[in-house]
């Protein structure tokens, strides 16, 4: 984390994701003069704008221009610069994957991509606005790191950590609507290391973006209602994803459940799914998302409610994995293969 | 800094150097895209061995000019100008293109000595230029940035995402140049899409159009003196070339897009070489 910095500045009960990192950004320019901002006609949308009105010579608009707004981003990185780069998540991870794959992964330049507008945020904007592939383009381009943070305060932790974390990151936020989970910054935010909401024994509930706080309202009710003890873990980085608190899931709680609002193939679910084939130890587990379908329009909440990604919907899952027959009283487990 | 015909002498001895050594390593490779390769032999030559403030001994120093070629599958004939240049041997061409080589047809910036970007998938070069350029820009430095365009790459959207962009930010420490050889893979560029009225399209975007003969030194260097005293819009150098240039049997022959020889045609087409620089 840097040193000299107050993050105070912002209200996270009012202020949304992009907002939170507009302002961050503008804090980080004034202590690193080599952060340059570009946007390709969405300066004000994915509010990177903040940055130009501070740091005008350091900003630099290219237009409705994808590919060129992370190709020039990539030349600025040759140069020296770290490039902050935010327009659409869709843009950025379907019009111009070729750009940040080969321009930006390839030669492994210090860019870092804030991408707005993920999932299903935009929801009413239909499908070109959405964006329920990203994390599993993005994921699949080496050198990228991928982060998918749970509000606005956890927004801030990565736009500060990844200031210096060397290398490609993409940060996926949502359109500026989603509930906020944190009400401080002081949790232990590392890139790569899960965040544990709660522990639990019974059922894991693995989730990042905006189902954190459904997962954690979930908890609660379950644990209140059902008796339920359930571990809630907040992957925020979907790579290098932290594949030890996933194992200590699968031996601790034998059913795990994936949330995330993005399509169920390529996502966190799948990043999960890996693991646990690896370690080829047995475990109850269901991926929830959007179901491989282009998503219905609406606003996030009722889309959300729809595919079962938010409060309501989690417990509903969980309460279906916690039903299914399974083999949990193993002693031998490690014997396992 | 007028060319002087000492230099053009020069220029010619490394060209010729080059174009034998395209040939070399084409046969050792198995194939490559000769025919752009030896287009583009005069303007990569006038470059480094005239204009590009660089230093073999220290590739990545700062201040260094930079050149992007965007037209990437023209990798076998930078590789062997950064040889003949002292990036490294010469010999280690020998292994362009084989298991775990450096040396790709598209070449790598993580993996050769003195290559400023990777490119290879086309319409992404001009792109990176502009970032260089606007980075020398903030840094208050005075390198320039020069990218090498293919004629058939214009194609690309990309390419004109990056041309409006370079006007509108008035990038003069940005000089672009087109290898106009005529020919893309599929045939001639005027047949499979065509990119004319060429120089209008470039001047409707906000550059300055230069049109020279692209195998000629002296109005390649004119083309260069004049885009670096320029202080208003970014220049575009479109050179005029033939494709396979230098090798009766390439030349203008849409076949040796990309091609292979075998040890025959190894010596045919430096017999070509030598005879076209009275050589033979």
């Amino acid at each position: 984390m840097s040193e000299g910095l107050t993050w105070t500045v912002y209200d996270a009960n009012t202020m949304t994701q992009a907002e939170i990192y507009g302002e961050v950004l503008c804090m980080l320019g004034e202590k690193y003069s080599n952060i340059v901002g570009l946007s390709a006609d969405l300066a004000n949308s994915t509010k990177i704008g903040k940055f130009g009105k501070k740091f005008p010579e350091r900003f630099f608009n290219v237009g409705i221009a994808e590919q060129n707004l992370f190709g020039i981003s990539a030349g600025l990185a040759k140069a020296g610069f770290i490039p902050f780069v935010s327009t659409m998540a869709v843009f950025t991870a379907l019009r111009a994957a070729e750009q940040v794959r080969t321009d930006i992964c390839y030669q492994n330049l210090n860019c870092k991509i804030i991408a707005t507008h993920a999932g299903t945020s935009f929801g009413t904007a239909g499908t070109t606005h959405h964006c329920t592939e990203d994390i599993a383009i993005m994921r699949s381009f080496s050198n990228m790191t991928v982060i998918v943070p749970a509000d606005g305060i956890e927004t801030a932790n990565a736009i500060k950590a990844c200031v210096e974390y060397q290398g490609p990151v993409y940060i996926r936020i949502g359109r500026g609507f989603e509930p906020n989970h944190y009400q401080n910054e002081d949790y232990g935010f590392k890139i790569g290391k899960a965040v544990e909401i709660q522990d639990g024994t019974d059922i894991t509930i693995i989730c990042c973006g905006s189902t954190v706080f459904h997962a954690a309202q979930a908890a609660k009710i379950l644990k209140e209602d059902d008796g339920l003890s359930v571990r809630v873990l907040n992957i925020h980085t979907i790579k290098p994803i932290d594949t030890e608190s996933i194992i200590k899931a699968i031996k601790e709680t034998r059913r795990i459940v994936t949330f995330e609002d993005h399509n169920i193939i390529g996502g966190l679910g799948t990043a999960v799914a890996d693991i646990i084939a690896e370690s080829g130890k047995g475990c109850a587990f269901t991926k929830v998302g959007i179901p491989d379908c282009f998503a219905e329009i609406g606003y996030p909440e009722d889309l959300c409610n729809y595919y079962k990604i938010d409060t309501d919907g989690i417990i509903e899952k969980v309460r279906e994995v916690m039903g299914k027959e399974f083999e949990q009283d193993d002693e031998d487990w490690e014997d396992e293969v | 800094m007028t060319i002087t015909a000492d230099e053009i002498k020069q220029l010619k001895e490394k060209a010729w150097q080059i174009r034998k050594d395209i040939i070399d390593v084409t046969f050792w490779a198995g194939g490559a895209h000769i025919g752009g390769g030896l287009s583009m032999v005069e303007i990569l030559t006038i470059l480094y061995f005239k204009y590009l403030n660089i230093n073999p001994s220290a590739p990545e120093f700062e201040d260094r000019d930079r050149f992007i070629l965007s037209k990437g599958h023209g990798g076998v004939g930078l590789a062997c100008v950064l040889a003949r240049k002292g990036y490294f041997d010469f010999e280690l061409l020998k292994d362009f293109n084989k298991f775990k080589s450096p040396f790709g047809i598209h070449l790598d910036c993580r993996k050769v000595k003195g290559v400023d970007a990777s490119t290879g998938s086309l319409g992404h070069g001009l792109s990176m230029a502009v970032g260089l350029s606007l980075g020398a820009r903030l840094k208050k430095k005075n390198w320039f940035t020069y990218c090498l365009l293919g004629d058939g790459e214009c194609n690309e959207g990309s390419v004109w995402e990056a041309a409006m962009s370079a006007s509108h930010f008035k990038l003069t420490n940005l000089i672009a140049i087109v290898d106009r050889n005529k020919l893309m893979i599929d045939g001639a560029t005027e047949d499979v899409m065509g990119i004319e009225p060429f120089s209008d399209k470039w001047k409707a975007f906000g550059w300055i159009v230069k049109e020279i003969n692209g195998h000629d030194f002296k109005a390649i260097s004119d083309a260069i003196d004049y885009a670096k005293n320029e202080k208003d819009k970014p220049v575009i150098i479109i050179a005029d070339t033939i494709k396979g240039k230098g090798v009766d049997f390439m030349e203008s022959q849409v076949k040796w897009h990309y091609g292979g020889l075998d040890s025959d045609l190894l010596i045919k087409a430096k017999q070509s070489v030598d005879k076209a620089y009275g050589r033979d």
